[in-house]
């Protein structure tokens, strides 16, 4: 079983993407879990959201605590969040920022990649100038970094799910997937 | 059809594939989500039934009594202090013998606020005469929705039911559900056809006044009928289901991996699935430990737990939620079902998960761990992992 583990803001889509990458992973066949952790539900407030993977059917109903692999959709909260808590060897750690892995300061791992997804959100008129919607485009740089779905089946889950703006977000997730960087060669 | 869907999105469906006929709700955090999946499917053209936009729960229980007495098949949906403020709707749905059908999001009660999983709120309504499902996945809101219309319409029974989803472990929790085809779900269920119904060319008086020497007891005992053929007709419901759709749930009581056990943990909702994870690892280990799930609340599965006991050295009994003054309502239950037998196992409770707290692997490794000490004499219930303040 493969487990994810989101870290965003209120707006920006955590929950989402993490719906998407679970809708993903069913289009390869696979057992799939997705669901959100509120704090409170307002713009801006830090979120969590968990998606499960797995070849067999998917029985713990628990938040993640020792994630395969963690997304980070907002930089600032790498600051004060323990994003890597509990983060399993080999993992990797997926950050929408335009720093490069070893600019981010994250020590102790070395799976880091990083994509401009909010730049690839803008660019693709997703959300508002001010407050993109960066979901879709960070998940093109999970399928890229991690493998754990494949791009096509991402981008048919962003095209069959989204509620709007369907091509558009595929784009972008077709953008990230190319654009990501990674502390060493993928 | 599969589809990923959360507990909120399978009870819309549950509701649409049911063909309810009218529906009235009320929004609330974590339910919200059911009441505008239903809009979608309307404003859609999937989904032909009458909406009434309410101003409160207790205006919502009001107009799905006032439906089914005129003979609309109907459903709603609410949670935590939504549930409280129907209570006394509640009360007048069983007493009309109006089969309403309703999803409650197990949610904690205020105060401290708490949208989280707690099932304080629908255990507080155990005496108001409704049947009681508690779902543990998606596919099970499903599943239940279609059968508890068999039950509740059943002429026999005449009883509105709950059905209940831990908050956010199922309601938010996005999982595949395999959606049954409609036409056979349609010769399953059949239409709601009352014996007695409103109708203003038969005109009849429904919830009249009845003096002490009337008919009020005997309208009591009727309902206490009507919740005894429910035992046997859920039971019935849900092996017909199993034989048609390929999935069934056990009836009131879903025993799993029960046959050899020692120890039996007993629980409802979303925690199940954790903890059939864990008895996994625990029976690799070597511990004999099974599970029996509450799935029916009410009527209570009685003859269910007074069969199980005979084979079992002790009862494991873990609660998510709490009478003050008292124990949790599964705990003292369970102990009052097995009272008449000569022979009957160690009982032990546990409070755990209150107010949305995780149940881990762990959580439920701990318990068993702490269950399976030599008897201490010490009979009350334990709270879990209580946090304790800092000098």
């Amino acid at each position: 079983m493969i487990e994810i583990r989101f870290h965003g803001r209120g707006g920006q889509g955590s929950v989402i993407g993490a719906q998407l990458l679970a809708e993903a992973a069913f289009r390869e066949g696979k057992f799939v879990q997705a669901f959100p952790y509120f704090g409170v539900e307002r713009r801006g407030a830090p979120v969590s959201a968990f998606t499960r993977i797995s070849t067999t059917p998917i029985l713990t109903r628990t938040n993640i605590y020792t994630p395969d692999h963690v997304v980070v959709l907002d930089p600032t909260l790498v600051e004060f969040v323990n994003i890597t808590e509990g983060l399993r060897e080999g993992g990797w750690v997926i950050v929408n920022t335009r720093k490069s892995p070893d600019a981010l300061g994250i020590a102790g791992h070395s799976n880091i990649a990083t994509v401009d997804a909010t730049g690839i959100a803008r660019s693709h008129g997703l959300g508002s100038k001010a407050a993109p919607i960066v979901n879709t485009s960070i998940l093109g740089a999970v399928a890229r970094a991690t493998s754990v779905v494949g791009l096509d089946s991402l981008l048919a889950a962003i095209r069959e799910k989204v509620p709007s703006r369907r091509e558009e977000n595929a784009a972008a997730a077709k953008d990230a997937y190319e654009a990501l960087m990674t502390g060493g060669a993928l | 059809m599969k589809l990923v869907l959360s507990g909120n999105e399978a009870a819309a469906y549950g509701a649409m594939l049911a063909r309810a006929e009218v529906i009235s709700a009320y929004p609330i955090t974590p339910q919200t989500k059911i009441v505008e999946k239903i809009a979608d499917l309307i404003a859609d053209g999937r989904f032909k039934t009458e909406f009434i936009k309410v101003e409160s729960e207790h205006s919502a229980m009001a107009a799905c009594i006032s439906a089914s007495l005129v003979g609309a098949r109907t459903f709603t949906a609410t949670s935590s202090q939504g549930l409280l403020l129907m209570h006394e709707m509640l009360h007048w749905a069983s007493g009309s013998r109006t089969p309403v059908v309703m999803v409650n999001i197990n949610r904690a009660v205020a105060p401290p606020w708490s949208v989280w999983a707690d099932q304080t709120d629908s255990i507080a309504q155990r005496d108001t005469g409704w049947i009681q499902y508690y779902c543990e996945s998606c596919q099970e809101v499903v599943d239940t929705i279609m059968q508890a219309y068999r039950v509740c319409e059943d002429p026999r029974v005449l009883l509105p039911a709950m059905l209940s989803e831990d908050a956010f472990f199922l309601s938010h929790t996005s999982e595949i559900v395999d959606l049954p085809p409609q036409e056979e779900l349609d010769a399953f269920l059949g239409t709601y056809e009352p014996d007695v119904r409103l109708d203003i060319d038969n005109p009849r008086s429904f919830g009249s006044l009845s003096m002490p020497h009337q008919w009020y007891p005997e309208f009591r005992y009727k309902i206490q009928e009507g919740m005894e053929h429910a035992v046997e007709a859920i039971e019935r419901v849900d092996r017909e289901y199993g034989s048609l759709f390929g999935r069934s749930y056990g009836g009131l009581l879903d025993l799993y991996r029960c046959e050899d056990a020692d120890t039996v943990i007993v629980a409802a909702g979303s925690m199940c699935s954790t903890i059939r994870a864990a008895i996994e690892e625990l029976r690799s280990e070597g511990v004999k430990v099974g599970m029996a799930r509450i799935r029916v609340f009410r009527p209570f599965p009685t003859e269910a737990f007074r069969a199980l006991a005979k084979d079992v050295r002790s009862l494991v009994v873990l609660d998510r939620s709490f009478s003050m003054g008292s124990e949790g309502a599964f705990f003292s239950e369970v102990k009052a079902a097995l009272y008449p037998l000569s022979d009957r196992p160690d009982v032990r409770g546990f409070a755990v998960g209150i107010g949305g707290r995780d149940i881990t692997i762990e959580t439920i490794r701990s318990i068993i761990t702490d269950s399976l000490r030599p008897d201490t004499g010490i009979t009350a219930q334990k709270w879990v992992g209580l946090r304790r303040c800092e000098e």
